[in-house]
């Protein structure tokens, strides 16, 4: 679905972000992409949908090279891309039903979106996604009152809304608490697996990416240093990634955090029924 | 999850009286407009108005280029310029602070009688501009640069009375409850307790409303108030656009410099 | 620094040259408009008092309105994160000829351009309102909140779009804030470009202090005085309603 091939990035202040990765991601899969903070995670996210601009390298989204696009060829590829973001990033003084429709700009003519008047499919869409999430009573809110938790799932409701081919997911979870991070990774991945959805996920927590993940890219210093299902990270494997730290750190809390996916399992048992 | 609900597929993102006062909000500034308009223009005489553009060409070629060995006559309303801003803002100064201590609440000697008096003298050296007062002392105590001078004295203080007021009641009372309990009188506690306090906040009102006073004191002259206004106003008289275009470059440079001079004060003093 | 002061002040007060006699001679006409200050007349010369008044007025919402819009797209064009280069240079300048030139000379020009009345006031005015909006209104979309921008323009947004839906809500509270405040500027502004014929107020002021006729002066000033206090009252208001 996702090919990257040599994707390389060097920043204007000589800084190396990327240096050739090359990255396959067929579809349907979920890729956590885990490394230390400055690894370029960020970058590697932002350089496919060229938020930032890649130095070298080619982008193929299905027969499609990203990295070649003219300014409104790559605005209709965008549309294909939904992201998800780390704060957040919604229009805090929108209504939570704009937010979600400014997942269709792509689609509408200016004259639309500025009379706020969207085609009747992408409405009924939307009010279907809200559902989906489960902020139905909460459409006609202002962003700003929502919480965390909440906030994430509108922007996970704008992505969708894109009708995207491929998901980036730029540390989903960085500003919620444990608990919410899980339903939230939950849901994410429910998402993908019931449309089939690809998705590229920034992680810094490594018990969460392996918990939720089918495969795991570690990137350390631009470069992709590990490459395979979760539970082949072993020890060994974090070190290559993460360097000599204590990285067991990171597994602290973890029973804490356990409870919390229980009880977020249970939650949803019920919401299933 | 098997999908038999059905959503709307009609959303607004406004609820009908939301979009109803919207409208009636616009059609309101539109209807104000269009009335403030036509009484606005009732008296324009449009024949001048389609003649602008070749005034302003007249006038642009006029005015190019400068004639530049008019400035040696102007060094000397310059220096009266930067004379009537720097003693401006001095008197200024020593009407505002009394205003300012009357003012703030928490050292006015009286809230009911002094306090409305010294912020109706506040807003109403606020609300008249500095050329309007050298209209009236020119009126009165004749044309130079005294008329200048106390125009605008008058009207820095509204500028500094107001900014020094609010910073002497946002001073920390703890430390002018400490000088207090020393047994203080009023005036001692006024002197070691808050005036440490206002003090950079005081230079930098200070500085910054003399900056502002070298901009107004520019124009002065057009009145007769002295400095490089009143050579402004003779060149316009005698229509010597040439001219005019050399003061209007001295002008902005002064402001550019005392700009310049200002932030740097400012900068060294926080 | 302290000899340095007391020689300034020495120079500077040596230039000032007083005629004492003429001062002197002066305060009787002071002392005849304090008089006039403390009694104003409304009546004698009111035709005059409210065709200035309307005129100011008129003149201040007009070229508010005006100004305002104009300012929007010149707003955006010197924002840094909106604009190509070479449109934000050319809107950052119009905005520092706009700040440089003073209300009063731009007037003068207005006049000399338009011939005398409240339309060279009105253009006066919009001009000024350009370079103070403008300024402050691309400053603001600077300092927005990048992110939001970012995930608008992910999905696709056109340059309108990204205007539109990430730029817009958040600049917009600020921007009706420092247009009701502008509101109350051009206010005080239309009083003083009658002065150089540029209609409204400060030209009944003006000719009723060339006649000598204080009452009606200090009648005039107490009017100004009133509405500014109106309008700064009232614009707070508006803005704390508007937040």
């Amino acid at each position: 679905m996702l090919t990257l091939d040599g994707l390389s990035k060097t920043y204007k202040t000589g800084d190396t972000a990327l240096s050739d990765v090359t990255l396959s991601v067929p579809k349907g899969q979920i890729i956590g992409l885990i490394g230390p903070s400055g690894a370029g995670k960020s970058t590697l996210i932002r350089c496919i949908n060229r938020l930032v601009e890649p130095t070298s390298g080619k982008i193929m989204l299905g027969d499609v090279n990203l990295a070649s696009l003219g300014k409104s060829d790559l605005r209709q590829q965008r549309r294909r891309i939904g992201m998800i973001f780390q704060e957040y990033a919604l229009v805090e003084r929108l209504t939570v039903m704009e937010n979600v429709l400014s997942g269709r700009l792509g689609y509408v003519p200016f004259w639309r979106s500025f009379l706020r008047r969207f085609p009747a499919t992408d409405i009924q869409r939307a009010y279907q996604l809200l559902d989906r999430v489960g902020l139905m009573e909460h459409a006609d809110k202002r962003a700003d009152a929502l919480s965390g938790g909440q906030r994430q799932r509108v922007g996970i409701a704008r992505a969708l809304a894109q009708g995207p081919e491929l998901l980036l997911v730029d540390e989903p979870t960085a500003s919620l608490d444990p608990k919410t991070s899980r339903q939230i990774m939950r849901l994410l991945t429910e998402i993908c697996s019931e449309r089939g959805l690809p998705a590229i996920v920034n992680i810094h927590d490594v018990p969460l990416a392996q918990q939720f993940m089918q495969r795991i890219v570690g990137l350390r210093a631009g470069r992709v240093v590990f490459d395979g299902p979760p539970d082949m990270l072993t020890r060994e494997a974090l070190t290559t990634i993460y360097g000599e730290e204590d990285w067991n750190a990171m597994r602290q809390g973890d029973e804490e955090q356990a409870e919390a996916e229980a009880e977020a399992r249970g939650r949803l048992a019920v919401l299933a029924q | 999850m098997t999908e038999i609900t059905t959503y709307k597929q009609v959303w607004s993102y406004r609820t009908p009286r939301g979009r109803l006062l919207a409208w009636a909000g616009w059609l309101a500034l539109v209807a104000l407009f269009v009335w403030c308009w036509q009484i606005m223009t009732e008296r324009t005489i449009w024949a001048f108005v389609q003649d602008a553009p070749r005034q302003a060409a007249d006038i642009g070629s006029r005015m190019l280029p400068p004639r530049w060995p008019y400035l040696s006559e102007l060094w000397a309303p310059l220096w009266d310029t930067l004379n009537i801003a720097t003693l401006g803002t001095i008197g200024g100064v020593f009407m505002a602070v009394p205003v300012a201590f009357l003012a703030a609440r928490n050292t006015t000697p009286s809230v009911a009688i002094l306090r409305p008096i010294a912020l109706f003298i506040i807003v109403a050296s606020r609300s008249i501009n500095s050329l309007i007062w050298a209209l009236l002392l020119v009126a009165i105590i004749g044309p130079g640069l005294l008329a200048g001078i106390i125009a605008i004295s008058l009207r820095s203080i509204g500028f500094i009375g107001k900014l020094l007021y609010e910073a002497i009641e946002e001073t920390d009372t703890k430390q002018i409850e400490a000088v207090s309990a020393t047994g203080a009188t009023g005036l001692q506690v006024l002197n070691y307790g808050i005036v440490p306090q206002i003090m950079p906040a005081f230079w930098g009102i200070t500085v910054f409303r003399w900056d502002i006073n070298i901009r107004e004191s520019t124009i002065l002259g057009l009145v007769g108030a002295g400095g490089l206004g009143l050579k402004l106003q003779g060149s316009l008289n005698t229509l010597a656009w040439s001219q005019v275009s050399v003061i209007l470059l001295l002008i902005l440079a002064t402001v550019v410099v005392s700009e310049w001079i200002s932030a740097k004060v400012r900068h060294a003093l926080i | 620094m302290q000899i340095g002061v007391v020689v300034y002040l020495f120079l500077a007060l040596g230039t000032v040259d007083v005629n004492w006699a003429r001062v002197y001679a002066g305060l009787e006409r002071g002392q005849r408009f304090v008089m006039g200050f403390l009694q104003p007349d409304f009546t004698s010369r009111w035709r005059d008092i409210s065709q200035g008044l309307s005129e100011s007025l008129t003149m201040t919402l007009t070229s508010t309105v005006v100004g305002v819009a104009i300012s929007i797209p010149i707003g955006i064009g010197a924002a840094r994160n909106l604009a190509p280069r070479w449109v934000y240079y050319i809107c950052r300048s119009i905005i520092a000829v706009s700040r440089a030139l003073q209300e009063i000379i731009i007037a003068i020009f207005f006049v000399a351009m338009f011939g005398f009345g409240p339309f060279a006031g009105f253009l006066t005015l919009s001009f000024a309102t350009i370079g103070f909006i403008a300024k402050l209104l691309a400053d603001d979309i600077e300092e927005i909140d990048e992110s939001q921008a970012e995930a608008i323009r992910a999905t696709g947004a056109s340059w309108w779009q990204v205007v539109n839906y990430a730029v817009q809500p958040q600049v917009m509270p600020r921007l009706i804030g420092l247009s009701v405040y502008r509101l109350d500027i051009n206010f005080r502004e239309s009083a003083v470009i009658g002065i150089v014929g540029a209609g409204g107020i400060g030209a009944t002021l003006n000719t009723a202090i060339d006649r000598y006729e204080y009452d009606s002066a200090g009648a005039i000033l107490l009017i100004i005085i009133a509405v500014v206090m109106v309008t700064e009252y009232g614009s707070s208001y508006l803005r704390k309603f508007l937040q």
